[in-house]
């Protein structure tokens, strides 16, 4: 038996580094590198000589200076004499907000619009698919320019409102007022208010937290509560009935709560040619929220519509056989498994939708673009820090957001051996 | 047997009975579909009602429209003389009168053959790209396009064309003279390398030296000048047209085996998608000075041309690795077992199917890419939506007019977007060779 050793030699010739398969690779990632670091350094160079001849020295400083400049919508106690820094830290809350409050409606929309896409009834998922192509065919940012132009144009002014046979009337039993520079809510007040936390760079309400900690043990209670029953049933067979107690565990205690601190709405009222009291939202973010929603929602209607498509036919026939009705196997057999493949493009679409309320500028929403990005950009010129904090606080936020995304996935994963 | 006569049997078949009313023809149809139970009837009645509300809500905006005006005031003239006091009315009139404003932006109105040329050019070019049934020949205009497009949008000497053009051609010379004699990597290494010198060093004096001799040229066109459409399409095609080929690349040195170039491409890949567009185009407007050497400066629209290219070059090639992620090991084994390299391996036998699976996506980013055209107001240049919106409302006889021209800037990109998608299913279901 005789095979032919047909190995080249071992011994290292300088051709080896081209020509033979184990080492180009080491070759080709030493040119690569080198490439890449010549190119960083000639950059940075670059830079540096710009900035000397500049006379300008790259620091943070300007963080710590007064920003001089109001800002429209503020989460957080802010003011013109308050720092960049804090002009930047309620442009990102901001962010925040508006992206949270857009991932909710976008989800509940989408869902909706994926499902009725499918449904049996054509009139609906015709209407259903004119909307998801035409949405979606369309720039978003024009789409916050139309809603914008909505709000801003076709709304009546807050003077409208006055008088005693006045043009606009308010909404919802007289509390909301829509105007073309704003929107009044009712606020939440308490009588007996517990105070604020102050943790030095903003305040927490201690109402707030309770109410959350009150509704988090309610939660709890009732699962506890309801692995009581399954108990039971395994037991004897029989379920007890749970609505109501489910409902006094969830309900109760906040409600109590609420009526132990004295919940009261405070509503806007008309002042002179201004509403005064309660929530003056500018119209800025809901044209955000609303564009960035029905927008995002069209692409999770796609999404939700593949999930459900990819599960097998047979998984519902297999549903019917055992006597499940339509909708139980809608939302035993067939949501649990298409959820599987809905999940990751969805937590995208949520990196997507946080990204794209950076159109915030079209409708001057002061996100973290607007205030760091924007104004104080121009006012204290500092073009290289302010975007560098910028693109760095994103990629913070997509990859906290994608992080969290990703445990949930991990939790609703088919639990293999 | 009696004679007793058969008073009458049948000779032949009655015809089938037509069905009763509600199971046939549009009854039945609206019936299966539209009132299969009481919910769904009602469903679809306050649907269609809702409808109908939206549609007579809006008719007589439309029904009314006015397309010969001089400004908004005369629109509503027109409308109220026309259709009584109080009634309102579409102004087309404004898109009519700034139609070249919403195409070019400020392009010189006596230039304004050369962007009509280039696009019908650039039809003519993509044919061969996008239909196989058009002749192969054709392909030798889409290489030549780029160059033509950039000379007649931008204007200057023509001999830029050539000039362009004989980079490749050098490259490509020096890859065959030495790809045979030192291989084929060495060979493209140096291709590149003289590609790049002859434009730096060569290109211009040949330019300058050729335009003496024969000299002919369009004015020169600046590129603040450019704007509306004309800007979408320029920074979308270049877009799409640099950005699968890096999306490609990018795709691939993720899969690769070496880990610096893995890493490398992973952090590039990931930065991008973490910020936001917008932040690129920052960078592009503020801070790219920075970064080259004193006294350079290039052109605006160059540099926004850059970032969305890798802008959107980051999601091609995630989308392109799932294509590769799906392609079977057996593939790659047998392109080994042939003895093809890495690149031809590749070229023929892993990237046709990689890329054929992942039309869908690439094609949804490059929709998206077009889309995100349209944030290049955010430095300063005229997109057809805010920019040249502003502009025309910016005009005192136009002020206070919002929804035609956005009605006009959504039509637009509506027929792009949605051709593409079209297009992209037509792709997929031509390259199916599955056989279900």
């Amino acid at each position: 038996m005789s095979i032919a050793d047909d190995r080249p030699a071992a011994r290292f010739r300088l051709s080896a580094l081209i020509y033979d398969s184990r080492y180009r690779a080491i070759t080709i990632q030493i040119l690569f590198t080198l490439a890449i670091v010549a190119l960083f350094g000639w950059l940075i160079s670059n830079a540096a000589t710009n900035l000397a001849r500049l006379g300008i020295t790259p620091s943070f400083d300007f963080l710590w200076n007064r920003a001089g400049y109001p800002v429209s919508m503020t989460l957080i106690d802010y003011t013109a004499d308050s720092t960049n820094g804090r002009a930047a830290l309620v442009g990102l809350i901001n962010t925040l907000f508006v992206s949270a409050l857009g991932c909710v409606t976008a989800t509940i929309i989408g869902v909706i619009a994926g499902v009725l896409r499918l449904s049996k009834n054509w009139v609906v998922a015709r209407l259903m698919t004119i909307y998801i192509e035409v949405v979606r065919n369309v720039p978003l940012l024009l789409w916050l320019l139309i809603i914008y132009a909505v709000f801003t144009q076709v709304t009546p002014g807050p003077s409208a409102y006055r008088g005693d046979n006045p043009s606009a009337h308010m909404w919802f039993w007289h509390s909301v007022a829509v105007t073309n520079r704003y929107v009044a809510l009712p606020s939440p007040e308490f009588w007996r208010s517990l105070g604020n936390i102050d943790l030095g760079i903003f305040k927490v309400s201690i109402d707030l937290m309770a109410l959350i900690v009150v509704i988090v043990a309610g939660v709890w209670a009732n699962r506890r509560y309801l692995r009581r029953v399954t108990r039971i049933q395994e037991a004897t067979g029989r379920r007890p009935t749970t609505w109501w107690v489910s409902t006094l565990l969830i309900l109760g205690p906040p409600i109590l709560l609420l009526a132990a601190l004295g919940f009261h709405l405070d509503e806007p009222t008309l002042k002179g040619f201004n509403f005064t009291g309660g929530i003056l939202a500018p119209n800025s973010i809901f044209a955000l929220w609303f564009g960035l929603s029905v927008y995002t929602a069209t692409y999770i209607a796609e999404i939700v519509r593949a999930g459900i498509l990819a599960v097998s036919k047979g998984q519902t026939e297999a549903a019917y056989a055992l006597g499940l009705r339509p909708n139980r196997t809608m939302s035993l057999v067939v949501l649990p498994q298409a959820l599987r493949v809905i999940v990751p493009p969805l937590i995208s679409q949520f990196l997507n939708l946080t990204k794209n309320s950076t159109l915030a500028f079209a409708v001057a929403y002061p996100d973290l673009g607007g205030t760091l990005g924007g104004i104080t950009l121009n006012q204290t010129g500092r073009a290289l820090e302010c975007i560098l904090l910028m693109m760095v606080t994103y990629l913070v936020v997509s990859l906290l957001i994608s992080l969290a995304m990703n445990i949930f996935n991990q939790s609703i994963r088919v639990k293999e051996r | 047997m009696t004679d007793k006569p058969v008073a009458f049997f049948r000779t032949d078949m009655l015809p089938p009975s037509e069905p009763p009313l509600s199971q046939r023809g549009v009854l039945k149809w609206m019936r299966e579909n539209m009132f299969s139970s009481i919910g769904n009837g009602a469903i679809s009645i306050i649907t269609i009602a809702i409808v109908i509300y939206l549609i007579t809500l809006s008719y007589p905006w439309f029904a009314h429209s006015v397309w010969n005006a001089d400004s908004v005031r005369q629109c509503m003239t027109t409308v109220s003389s026309t259709w009584g006091e109080g009634a309102s009315g579409a102004c087309w009139a404004v898109i009519r009168a700034t139609w070249n404003l919403y195409l070019y932006g400020f392009y010189p109105v006596d230039q304004l053959w050369r962007p009509d040329l280039a696009f019908i050019l650039m039809l003519v070019a993509l044919a061969p790209v996008l239909f196989s049934q058009i002749p192969r020949l054709m392909i030798w205009f889409t290489a030549i396009f780029p160059a033509l497009g950039y000379w007649l949008i931008w204007g200057g000497s023509f001999w830029v064309i050539p000039a362009i053009l004989a980079g490749f051609v050098v490259a490509w010379i020096a890859y065959r003279l030495l790809g045979t004699i030192l291989g084929s990597a060495v060979g493209l290494a140096v291709g590149v390398v003289v590609a790049i010198l002859w434009w730096l060093l060569l290109a211009g004096p040949t330019i300058d030296g050729l335009s003496a001799i024969l000299p002919i040229r369009l004015p020169f066109v600046e590129s603040r000048n450019l704007g509306g459409f004309l800007l979408s399409f320029i920074v979308g095609i270049c877009g799409i047209g640099f950005s699968l080929p890096l999306g490609i690349l990018l795709s691939l040195g993720r899969r690769s085996d070496m880990p610096l170039i893995k890493t490398t491409c992973v952090v590039f890949i990931e930065f991008i998608r973490g910020v936001p567009l917008i932040t690129l185009l920052f960078t592009a407007s503020f801070l790219l000075a920075y970064f080259l050497p004193p006294g350079t400066t290039f052109d605006l629209v160059l540099r926004v041309v850059i970032m969305v290219v890798l802008f959107s070059s980051a999601y091609i090639a995630e989308v392109i690795r799932g294509g590769l992620a799906a392609i079977p090991r057996g593939q790659y084994e047998a392109a080994d077992a042939l003895g093809l390299d890495y690149w031809k391996a590749q070229r023929l036998i892993i990237m046709p199917q990689a890329l054929k699976i992942s039309i869908p996506g690439i094609v949804s980013s490059f929709i998206g890419l077009f889309k995100d055209t349209t944030l290049v107001i955010i430095v300063g240049l005229l997109d057809p939506l805010m920019g040249i919106s502003n502009a025309v409302r910016a005009n005192v006889a136009w002020n206070g007019i919002y929804w035609e021209p956005y009605m006009f800037a959504a039509a637009i990109f509506f027929i792009f977007c949605f051709g593409m998608s079209r297009y992209s299913q037509y792709l997929e279901r031509k390259l199916k060779t599955d056989h279900r």
